[in-house]
């Protein structure tokens, strides 16, 4: 076990998994001469060379679109796009060609292909370059979407997309990079598609992924200093869902939050309130509540982005909210 | 009106220099090569003209493009690849698939959603995809298929270096296609990554009703290859030799040096847009000339005048072709409908943990599926 930061962690699994596998290159703006935006590949080039290590043009449609061939072919490209807002001028290729070219031609070609890109808030980038925009991913059968919280994650998570054989947005976050955290040292995957309750409790369910799943954990810790225990389920995997993780655990607590740095509306926790709703209405004790952005493009003064955004003050008061309504007892 | 005067339909040119044919047509032999051309034309002719009608007649649905007027384009281009090449189009794919060798019964079962489809019913007219023959796929999106097919270059120059079988990718298009991002994003990829593969824009002037005319800044579309230092080449779409000397010749230079080339096929659309297109957007005298451009005609009256074909052998090959095409629409007849219980089952390549396989109106859950 070493502790390390989620960029860190990146990159050792990238470099590991390229060891292994000459299949493997990564395509991206900026990745190889100037080592990656945010430096996830630093260092990358000079190791594995420019074949491997594909600086390209500013032409995300056209570089993701030259991924999914490469994919059909049998290669395992690792497409950096630099944030998830770049995504959008990708959004055909993604969309219409890697979510679909298994099916709509019926099964004969697979996309193993991992599209990384960062999202997340809070950094001051104003409203074009500030997006939580998943769901837009989440929402497409054909798709997987991974949002690791933390570098142990972030390593088995990347390691079961570049092993996948269909197409991954590997969902990572401009606040993350910095953080750290125990990395195990072997080799282990996790399965896409499974929830991790990553702390147990019985008094109520925060629902997170990503980023947000630091702030539920702290909230966690400061509840149980007032005797309130909370169950934090980070989904690890927006689609495929596990649904039977959050219901299981909603029907234990009879209530649950979820926070989530996206908009609210039609956003990822009014899916997970729908699924709690049908699995396990007869347990509730109070509506499920969530806790997201405001419904503005993010703004860049500090003050009004981080009015904007969902943190540990709002949650801790609403799951307060929900206590009081339901007559909870120490 | 679409100002089709002022465009050189048959003329030859080029952003480079270099060009000499190397299949002569008045060369005897080439009589069986010409011959073959014919034969693959018109059957490709009846088989569209077939789809229309099995389209009327509801048996086929969605949209139906047809390959009419552009069979000449689609053999010489479709000749002139290797096996082990990749082919990526459009929508208008028929004649493409076909040529490049998949059994026209399976085209028309895809047409017909049967199971025994090449996309196994689940793409379409317009969704053609056979792996044994190296169709990778027809696209829908108009341009989708540029940047997908320009990565398959990069896994081909990542695997093979240049030789004279090193496969290569052939990417179709059409005129109103090279307008969209993907177009020139992809262009300028395969130039600065040297990728093999030759982009093919088939002119035919018409998008959907829009003229080149109205719809490009140069009209003369393979100049737009000199914004990426593409040679690239304008060549008469309705003469299969010349497609077929060009394509030879460009395929090379990328099979032998791993580098994109680009043609531009002038051809001529003798129907709609697609099937259920009237075209009321043509002028009289401009379908007069569409037809009098039938790449079909054009060539028997040249084997006519070659001594290559007589007009008893045109109605034996006319019905040959129609043969063919009667038992493609017999094959996908009796071809039985995708299974409803597959309706999943290329969703993903895998199984998945947490799969949410349900039919509209069905539960999430299922009670017992929870612990007490
Ligand atoms: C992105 C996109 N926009 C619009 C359409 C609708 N559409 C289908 S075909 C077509 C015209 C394309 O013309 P061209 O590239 O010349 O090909 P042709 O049909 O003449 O073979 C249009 C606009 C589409 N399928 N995709
Ligand atoms: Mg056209």
């Amino acid at each position: 076990m070493t502790i390390k930061t989620y960029r860190q962690t990146l990159h050792d699994t990238l470099a590991e998994e390229m060891r292994k596998d000459p299949d493997i290159l990564l395509i991206g703006e900026e990745i190889g001469h100037f080592e990656g935006s945010y430096k996830i590949t630093a260092g990358l080039l000079a190791e594995f060379g420019p074949k491997r290590v594909k600086d390209t043009p500013i032409a995300e449609e056209g570089f993701t679109g030259a991924a999914i061939g490469a994919a059909m072919l049998g290669l395992k490209p690792i497409v950096e796009i630099m944030t998830i807002n770049f995504s959008l001028v990708a959004m055909d290729q993604i969309i219409n060609h890697a979510a679909k070219i298994h099916a709509m031609f019926g099964g004969q070609v697979n996309v193993p292909l991992v599209i990384r890109t960062p999202g997340g808030g809070g950094q001051q980038l104003g409203a074009s370059h500030s997006q939580n925009i998943e769901v837009f991913y989440a929402h497409i059968p054909g798709l997987k979407v991974v949002c690791p919280s933390n570098p142990a994650d972030a390593k088995g998570l990347l390691k079961a997309a570049i092993g996948d054989t269909d197409p991954v947005l590997f969902l990572e976050n401009l606040g993350l990079y910095g953080a750290k955290g125990e990395v195990p040292e072997e080799d282990y995957v996790l399965e896409i598609g499974k929830a991790n309750v990553a702390r147990q409790g019985k008094d109520i369910t925060i629902i997170s992924y990503s980023k947000a799943t630091t702030v539920a954990l702290e909230v966690a810790d400061e509840l149980a200093h007032e005797q309130i225990s909370a169950e934090v389920i980070d989904l690890r995997s927006l689609r495929p869902l596990d649904r039977q993780t959050i219901v299981e655990s909603a029907r234990k607590t009879s209530r649950a939050v979820v926070i989530e740095d996206d908009w609210l509306t039609y956003g990822i926790g009014a899916e997970i309130a729908a699924t709690i709703q049908e699995g396990a209405f007869d347990y509730l004790d109070a509506p499920v509540r969530r806790v997201a952005a405001a419904e503005v493009p993010v703004p860049y003064s500090k003050p009004l982005e981080l009015a904007s955004l969902p943190d540990a003050a709002t949650l801790s008061k609403v799951i307060h909210q929900i206590l009081d309504a339901t007559a909870f007892n120490r | 009106m679409v100002s089709r005067n002022t465009m050189t339909k048959t003329g030859r040119a080029t952003n480079k220099a270099s060009d000499s044919s190397n299949v002569d047509s008045g060369h005897q032999d080439n009589k069986d090569l010409l011959l073959s051309f014919y034969e693959e034309m018109v059957f490709i002719r009846h088989f569209e003209l077939k789809a229309s009608e099995m389209y009327q007649k509801a048996k086929i649905g969605g949209y139906c493009h047809l390959n009419l007027g552009e069979e000449a384009t689609v053999v010489g281009l479709m000749r002139a690849t290797q096996k082990q090449d990749y082919l990526f189009t459009t929508y208008r794919e028929h004649g493409y698939a076909i040529s490049k060798g998949s059994d026209p019964g399976r085209v028309m079962a895809e047409l017909f959603g049967k199971a025994d489809g090449v996309s196994h019913g689940w793409g379409g007219s317009m969704h053609l995809f056979d792996k044994e023959t190296h169709l990778m796929g027809g696209y829908g999106i108009v341009g989708g298929q540029i940047p997908p097919a320009t990565g398959a270059a990069l896994a081909i120059s990542y695997k093979n270096t240049p030789s004279t079988d090193s496969p290569i990718v052939v990417c179709i298009m059409g005129d109103g296609t090279t307008n969209i991002g993907a177009f020139h994003e992809s262009l300028n990829i395969a130039a600065v990554w040297k990728l093999p593969i030759v982009y093919v824009i088939v002119n035919n002037f018409l998008g959907m009703g829009t003229s080149v005319d109205m719809a490009s800044g140069e009209p003369e579309l393979y100049k737009r290859g000199a914004s990426y230092k593409i040679e690239s080449i304008r060549i008469n779409g309705e003469d299969p030799l010349e497609v077929y000397n060009t394509s030879l010749r460009m395929f090379r230079i990328a099979r032998e040096e791993h580098r994109p080339l680009l043609i531009e096929a002038m051809s001529h659309r003798l129907k709609g847009h697609s099937v259920v297109d009237p075209a009321k957007y043509r002028s009289t005298e401009e379908m007069k000339e569409a037809e009098q451009h039938d790449p079909i005609p054009m060539l028997e009256k040249k084997l006519i005048g070659l001594s290559y074909l007589k007009e008893s052998d045109i109605t034996s090959i006319v019905a040959k072709a129609k043969e063919r095409v009667s038992s493609a629409v017999a094959f996908a007849e009796q071809s039985p409908n995708p299974d409803i219980r597959q309706l999943f089952a290329n969703v993903y390549s895998k199984k998945l943990p947490n799969d949410f396989y349900r039919l509209p109106g069905e539960p999430l859950f299922d009670e017992h599926s929870f612990s007490k």
